[in-house]
This record gives structure tokens, C-alpha cells and sequence, in this order.
């Protein structure tokens, strides 16, 4: 009862969040938002440590620029084109990847990552170190017009509401349950008579597809798409995030993402500019030594203990 | 939403009738955002000494235009395209800024002026290079206002050719500037009768240029075009020096070539580089003076662009001052009725394509011999008119002009 009541505050908070603070802010809050709690489901829920998603998400991104600016195609299918092909990527790279764990997962996903990066660095419809401008906003359903900061911000809501309800469908699912059992104990798993391959290459393509979709909101909000969101700083990025919120939790990422994404934002016009990697690393530094299941995990311990 | 934009509306209208003498001004005042590269390849250059150049614009000014106060706003965009676009639509968005100003790194100038494009703002840009943004990319309300990749071709890549440098090969920063800059003098060249034997691209920024450097020396070209800028510029020929490029009887055309790239090159390093400025501190008194209060605050002497942004800005506040209001479209057609007077330009003119044409410099670095002390650093060979430099009206391919 008490968590119905936490998220109808959310939801409201969230609803009048654009009248009181700078709306394509909170627009890119939630998209990094929606890109954290779709790594958290292969890392947290699966225990696969992917250092390779910035290709899907940077890899939507240019792919929703693309569909958008050239081909014309309206918004919200743009949007689905480039969480499609960043699925299909997540398909290729995923039944590559999962043959292997720990840390040599990791490292086949950055290699792989790293090509998809060059790729995109060389192809010509990305426009390669000046990215991608210019992108319309476009209207949602063919009435809203999203130029309008407000509409905006409520049509990115709608996105990610949807990926997060995704999310949390597949987590409580059997799936779901499956899922968190091969990260528990494998051999187990596969002696119980699951196919393992099967079940992580379907939450790899999953968590793909969701970070793309991430990656092609944010060209929409911001019109531009640019080789910042398939390098690998992002990769590292997101793990941040995810950690510092907490791991294997459905809301940590998303509250990891928003600290993370606030001290940016607001340290990068402050006296602490130059300091903003610095400040970060501190701060994640201290996450890792004092309160390792990170913001909402520790907050979810104190609560079992205090109530 | 719609009601409360009205009621702020009638409230802010309310406001200007009672204020009365800053009534055409929006929000009651002027404020002018410097977007730079404040911590990362150009910040020599462009930086910090452009914020500064801004705020000595605006008190030389004396703080106010047209009965509203002027305010400065400034942030580093690292060069990034999307943090350059994100701060620009802040700054438009909620923050009343009126102008975009600097502007660093041609793929930085192209998502601001997209962001002018769509929120009717001025773009005052000073340090990007790339001719196109007077060109195919052009907005009705940017102003290119420094120098660009034509003016280099024409000053540096000429002169070059005529001194016998018929051959060349280009190191190439692989975004935008780059691309232009490479396309321009290569036209040049070929129009002089010289001949590009090839080129290579480096990431931008890049800090190791030996495999580029290399492949420079094998190609067996005359002249090593260096079609980048700032640190990647001074590491570029930093490399060159330790393969014995010139040694070996190669010579380096830095194309674009800031005073502060020779301050950290030393002379001995740099004497004999043929370059092309738009704003050299020792050319007359003017020049003279203005650069020893920058000097006062720096500690080193301005670039053209840190003098451009104090240029631009200075006309774009002349512009209120006679339009009486800072509308976008009244502001820039005076701009272009208004001669460029300062100790930066004389008779310089803003063009309906958005170029300030005005002269241009060719210059030598002097050997340490040659050098009094500090910053003294260039012979000015030829003075480039501004026509020359830029190409007449007609040539310009922007759409809108």
C-alpha cells in the first residue's frame, strides 16, 4: 500500500516538475533516467557488467537523427526505428557477448562498442565530429507540437513511464525471476532445466532496445545527436549512475541518474567547472567505501530496519 | 500555461511603461552570453581572454545601452556541439539572453545558430573558422565577424605557393574547420598553379601526431599543410620538429596560426611561419593601447579572436544604442548600416550573408634575433584587403543574403 502511495507522489511530482524547473533539464534527466534502469536490468538483474552501451544508446540517437531529418518520418516512429536497430544491435553484439562473464564479458562488449564508435566516427550520415543537427521536434500523434517546451517534456514522460513500466514488468515476471536466479547461481539454473543463453540473450536485446530508446528521446529533445553519446565515457557513465543509486533496485538508476546529471548541470556553470570529473569521481569513490548498495538501496535497508 | 504567459506578459509590458526610457528593451535589459572553450584545445586562444574581452566591451561601454543595464553571461562548452546547444537553449529559453558571443569550434557554431535560428537571437561569432557559416550554413541573424578559413587561403596558402611551395599535403582536423579550411586552400593552391598531393585526417583533439607526421614526410610534398588549429596545431609541430620534418627540407604552413600558439612554440621553434591574422596587438597605437589593458588583466597579449569578441560586441551594443531597441531584426539591419569603427577595424562592413569584411594581415615570425622581448612576434608582411580576403558578396552561397 505504502509503495502506491510513494509512486502516486512521484507521478505528481513529476507532473508539475516543468512549471517549476527549466523543462529540457527534467527532459534529460529522464532520458538518462530511462537509460540507467534499462543497464540496471542486464547488470543488476542479469549480473552481466556491459561496458558496450553507449553504441546502443549513441547508436539510436543518430539512427532516430537520421530517420527524423532525412527520411521525414514522423516522431514517435522515428523514435521506434532507432530502439529497433539499437535492439537488433544489442541482438548481434548480445550473442557475442553472453558466451562469456565477468570481466571478459565486459571487455568483448567495449571492443565491440568501440567498433561501433568507429563506425560511427566514419559513416557519413552521423556528420561524424560535428554530429548531427537540426533535427525537427516533429508533433506527437500529429496534434501536439513538440517545439512547445511543455508539450515536450509531457511526451517524454510518456516514454519513459513506458520503459520504466517495461521494466518493472519483466523484473516481476517469471522471466524476471529466472533472471535473477542465473545471477544467483548459474549451474543451478541450468540444472534446473532453463536455457541460460536464452534468458540473457533475451535481457540483453531488452536493456539494448530500452537504452535506444533513450538515446533517439534525447535527440528529439535536444535536436542533435553527436559522438558524446556512443563514446565510451558514456558506457562508464551509466555505471556510475546505476551504482550510485543503487543496483538491482527498479528506482536507483533513475535516482542515480538524477544526481549525477544535476551536479552536472549545475556545476558545469559554477566556480567548480573545471572540477565536475573530479567532484564525480569523489563522490563515487565515497558511494563504493561507505554505502555500497547505493542511494536506494541503503534507504530501502534503513526503512526494513527502522519500520 | 497560455494564461500565465499572458498574465507575465501584461505584467512585463506594465513594467516597461513604467521603467519608460529602456521601453523597447526585452526584459528590461541586455544580456550577452559568451559561450567558450574554457578548459580544454582552444582555450589559449579563444578562453578565458574572451570573457575578459566581453566584460572590458561592456564597461567601456559604460554598463548600460539605450537606458537598460548590460549583463555578461559565460560558460565552456569543451567543444562539444551538444553541451555548446544545451546552454545556448538555456540561455534563450529562461534565461533572457539576448546574444550568442565567441563561439569557438565551427561544429559549436553550427548547433548555436541552428538554437538562434529557432529563438530569433543574434550569434556573435569570433572564434570558429569555417567559411560556410557565412555560406551554405548561414542564419539571417549570424555574424561572422574575425576571420575564416577563405581569408587563411587566400593570405597564407598563397603566399606560400608563390614562395615556390608548389606541392603540398594536408594534416587535417577531422570535423568541420578542418574539412573547410583544407577545401579552401586547396583551391588556392591550384589557382596559383601548385598541386595537393594527398591528405590525412586526425581526430579532433588529437596529442600524438607522429603517425601523421609520417605519413606527411613520406608523401614528399613540399609544403605540410596544417589545417587545424590551437594545441593541435603546437603539437603537430612540436611532432615535426622531432622527425626533422623541416630539416629534411619539408616546410610547415600552419594555416591557422594564433600569437598564443607562437608564445607556447618559443621562436626559435616557430621563426619563419607565414601566417594570416585578422588583429595583430603591435600595429598602431590603437591597437597598441587597447592591448596593454587586456594585457593588465591577462597577463598576455589578446588573439584576434579575443579582440574580435570585444569588436563584435562593441557593435552589436553601437547597434541598440541607435536602433533604440534590441529587436533581433532592427539590431542586425543596423549592424549592417553601420560602419565597423574601432581600434580593431576600421571601415569594416557586416554583410547580408553575415561576414564583417574587413583588412586582413599577411605575417612572418620573427627569428629571436629579430624579437625585442615577449609578444613580439610578427613582421607584417602585406596587408590583405578585405575583399580580397573574403571574396565579393556574390561569390557567398548562403541562401539568405
Amino acid at each position: 500500500m505504502n509503495r502506491y502511495i510513494g509512486y502516486l507522489l512521484v507521478l505528481a511530482l513529476l507532473l508539475v516538475a516543468p512549471f517549476l524547473v527549466y523543462p529540457v533539464f527534467l527532459m534529460k534527466l529522464l532520458c538518462f533516467a530511462l537509460f540507467a534502469c534499462a543497464f540496471n536490468l542486464i547488470l543488476g538483474y542479469g549480473g552481466l557488467l556491459s561496458f558496450g552501451h553507449a553504441a546502443f544508446f549513441g547508436g539510436a540517437a543518430f539512427i532516430t537523427g537520421h530517420a527524423i531529418k532525412v527520411w521525414g518520418l514522423p516522431t514517435e516512429l522515428g523514435l521506434l526505428v532507432g530502439a529497433g536497430s539499437a535492439a537488433v544491435l544489442g541482438l548481434a553484439i548480445g550473442l557475442l557477448a553472453i558466451r562469456r562473464q565477468g570481466i571478459y564479458f565486459a571487455m568483448i562488449t567495449l571492443a565491440l562498442a568501440q567498433m561501433a564508435y568507429f563506425l560511427f566516427v566514419s559513416a557519413d550520415f552521423t556528420g561524424g565530429e560535428n554530429g548531427l543537427q537540426g533535427v525537427p521536434r516533429g508533433t506527437a500523434l500529429g496534434i501536439f507540437d513538440l517545439q512547445d517546451n511543455i508539450n515536450m517534456y509531457y511526451f517524454v514522460l510518456a516514454v519513459f513511464l513506458i520503459g520504466y513500466a517495461i521494466i518493472a514488468r519483466t523484473v516481476n515476471s517469471p522471466f524476471g525471476q529466472v533472471l535473477s536466479a542465473i545471477r544467483d547461481n548459474e549451474p543451478r539454473a541450468t540444472s534446473l532445466g532453463y536455457d541460460v543463453d536464452r534468458h540473457k540473450l533475451l535481457a540483453f536485446v531488452l536493456s539494448a532496445g530500452l537504452a535506444g530508446l533513450a538515446g533517439a528521446t534525447k535527440t528529439v529533445v535536444f535536436q542533435l545527436a553527436s559522438l558524446t553519446d556512443v563514446h565510451w565515457h558514456m558506457s562508464g557513465e551509466v555505471v556510475l549512475m546505476t551504482l550510485l543509486g543503487g543496483l538491482g533496485t527498479l528506482a536507483g538508476p533513475a535516482v542515480g541518474a538524477a544526481v549525477i546529471v544535476t551536479l552536472q548541470n549545475y556545476l558545469a556553470s559554477g566556480a567548480l567547472s573545471a572540477w565536475v570529473p573530479v567532484v564525480l569521481g569523489t563522490i563515487f569513490v565515497i558511494c563504493v567505501l561507505a554505502f555500497r548498495r547505493g542511494v536506494v538501496g541503503e534507504l530501502r535497508v534503513l526503512l526494513r530496519k527502522t519500520f | 500555461m497560455s494564461l500565465l504567459k499572458k498574465f507575465a506578459m501584461g505584467v512585463s509590458a506594465s513594467a516597461m511603461i513604467a521603467s519608460g526610457a529602456a521601453a523597447e528593451i526585452s526584459d528590461g535589459k541586455v544580456k550577452i552570453g559568451v559561450l567558450t572553450d574554457l578548459s580544454s584545445t582552444y582555450s589559449d586562444l579563444a578562453g578565458n581572454g574572451a570573457v575578459v574581452a566581453a566584460e572590458m566591451a561592456i564597461e567601456d561601454f559604460g554598463g548600460s545601452v539605450a537606458g537598460a543595464p548590460i549583463e555578461l553571461v559565460s560558460a565552456d562548452h569543451q567543444n562539444k556541439a551538444d553541451i555548446a546547444a544545451n546552454k545556448a537553449r538555456q540561455w534563450g529559453d529562461s534565461e533572457q539572453v539576448d546574444a550568442f558571443a565567441e563561439l569557438v569550434t565551427t561544429s559549436v557554431a553550427l548547433a548555436v545558430f541552428e538554437i538562434a535560428k529557432q529563438q530569433n537571437k543574434i550569434a556573435l561569432v569570433s572564434g570558429a573558422a569555417s567559411s560556410p557559416l557565412t555560406g551554405s550554413a548561414c542564419i539571417p541573424s549570424g555574424i561572422h565577424w574575425t576571420y575564416n578559413t577563405r581569408a587563411l587561403a587566400v593570405g597564407t596558402g598563397a603566399a606560400v605557393v608563390k614562395e615556390g611551395g608548389d606541392t603540398w599535403y594536408f594534416l587535417t582536423a577531422d570535423y568541420a574547420f578542418g574539412e573547410s579550411l583544407e577545401k579552401d586552400v586547396t583551391a588556392v593552391v591550384e589557382a596559383e598553379g601548385g598541386q595537393v598531393l594527398g591528405s590525412i585526417k586526425h581526430p579532433f583533439p588529437a596529442s600524438d601526431f607522429s603517425s601523421f607526421v609520417l605519413q606527411a614526410q613520406a608523401s614528399g610534398a613540399k609544403v605540410v599543410g596544417l589545417a587545424n588549429a590551437g594545441a593541435d596545431t603546437v603539437n603537430a609541430i612540436k611532432a615535426a620538429n622531432e622527425f626533422g620534418l623541416v630539416a629534411a627540407g619539408q616546410s610547415i604552413a600552419a594555416l591557422l596560426t594564433f600569437i598564443t600558439d607562437i608564445h607556447a612554440l618559443g621562436l626559435e621553434t616557430a621563426q619563419g611561419i607565414m601566417l594570416t591574422t585578422g588583429f595583430y596587438w603591435d600595429l598602431n597605437d590603437e591597437t597598441r593601447a587597447w592591448s596593454a589593458r587586456f594585457n593588465e588583466r591577462t597577463g598576455r597579449m589578446p588573439t584576434m579572436v579575443q579582440a574580435g569578441v570585444y569588436s563584435s560586441i562593441t557593435h552589436y551594443l553601437k547597434a541598440i544604442e541607435a536602433a533604440g531597441t534590441d529587436d533581433t531584426d532592427a539590431v542586425v539591419a543596423k549592424m549592417r548600416e553601420m560602419p565597423v569603427e574601432d581600434f580593431f577595424a576600421h571601415g569594416g562592413v557586416v554583410r547580408t550573408d553575415g561576414r564583417m569584411v574587413h583588412e586582413m594581415y599577411l605575417a612572418r615570425v620573427k627569428s629571436p634575433a629579430d624579437s625585442t622581448g615577449p609578444w613580439d612576434y610578427y613582421d607584417i608582411v602585406r596587408t590583405i584587403p578585405g575583399e580580397e580576403a573574403y571574396g565579393p558578396l556574390s561569390e557567398s552561397d548562403c541562401p539568405t543574403k
